[in-house]
């Protein structure tokens, strides 16, 4: 699973800062019929959560009811410089992540 | 038509357009937010306020609608939002997402992108480290439903 990380490059300490994350994912809503007139499994995002440098900022469980390649922008005070580690789990079981560092100043 | 007729359609052309912006209203209001709301808590309200759900009054395409919701907290370790919950009033699936947040987080804000089954009323739920449950709403007009295939 691909996804893009907005996050600013540096930022002062004590700062609050927004972080969004795209995540490629069609989030079935098991509704949907395919083009054997099957219906397709739900599968969705199930839980998200964002580390910062090893402590949990944000979590999110998430349904359907989130669209498609679901985008989830929340907010953090900049404590200090470190990574912040992104990390998704679908109803298949699939397993996504990514890093991004920021730098404090 | 009988000129008859057609000057009593006439006449009553404007009473049956109150009567449907009338019921616009209604229809917004026939949703049992505070029972969705007890659904969730296991049974408490919440009291209206310090939420403020945005979404578009009129979203064209269900499948992908902008959505950010924030909450007037000062988010300290004493006092801020623990966890906020979106929940829908026609969605198959009622519990659209839960966000956990914390002191950390500065200010309590989350954007998405919903999916919307219907023109609704979407309820946030905000709860505070105290326990005490906040709410906002947003009324949305659906013109193009998502979850249309086989939903019926």
């Amino acid at each position: 699973m691909v996804a893009r990380v907005q996050v600013p490059k540096d930022a002062r300490r004590g700062e609050v800062i927004r972080i969004g994350i795209l995540i490629q994912h069609p989030m079935e809503t098991g509704y949907r019929l395919d083009s054997a007139n099957q219906k397709v499994p739900k599968n969705a995002i199930r839980r998200f959560s964002c580390r910062y440098n090893g402590a949990e900022i944000f979590s999110a469980e998430m349904s359907p009811g989130i669209a498609a390649n679901p985008f989830l922008q929340f907010a953090t005070r900049a404590a200090e410089s470190g990574t912040l580690e992104f990390s998704w789990v679908d109803d298949e079981g699939e397993q996504g992540s990514a890093t991004e560092p920021i730098k404090v100043t | 038509m009988k000129r008859r007729s057609f000057i009593a359609a006439a006449l009553g052309l404007p009473l049956l357009a109150r009567a449907q912006a009338q019921s616009r209203e209604d229809f917004f209001n026939s949703f049992d937010t505070d029972g969705l709301v007890k659904s969730v808590t296991g049974g408490r309200s919440a009291q209206r306020g310090r939420v403020n759900l945005e979404l578009p009054l009129l979203a064209d395409n269900g499948n992908s609608v902008p959505m950010k919701v924030s909450v007037e907290s000062p988010m300290t370790e004493a006092d801020h939002v623990k966890t906020l919950r979106l929940l829908s009033e026609r969605n198959p699936e009622r519990a659209m997402a839960v966000f956990h947040l914390g002191p950390r987080a500065g200010v309590a804000e989350v954007s998405s992108r919903v999916r919307l089954a219907g023109t609704q009323r979407v309820v946030a739920l905000a709860e505070m480290s105290d326990g005490s449950l906040y709410m906002g709403t947003a009324d949305v007009v659906v013109t193009l439903s998502a979850c249309l295939d086989g939903a019926g």
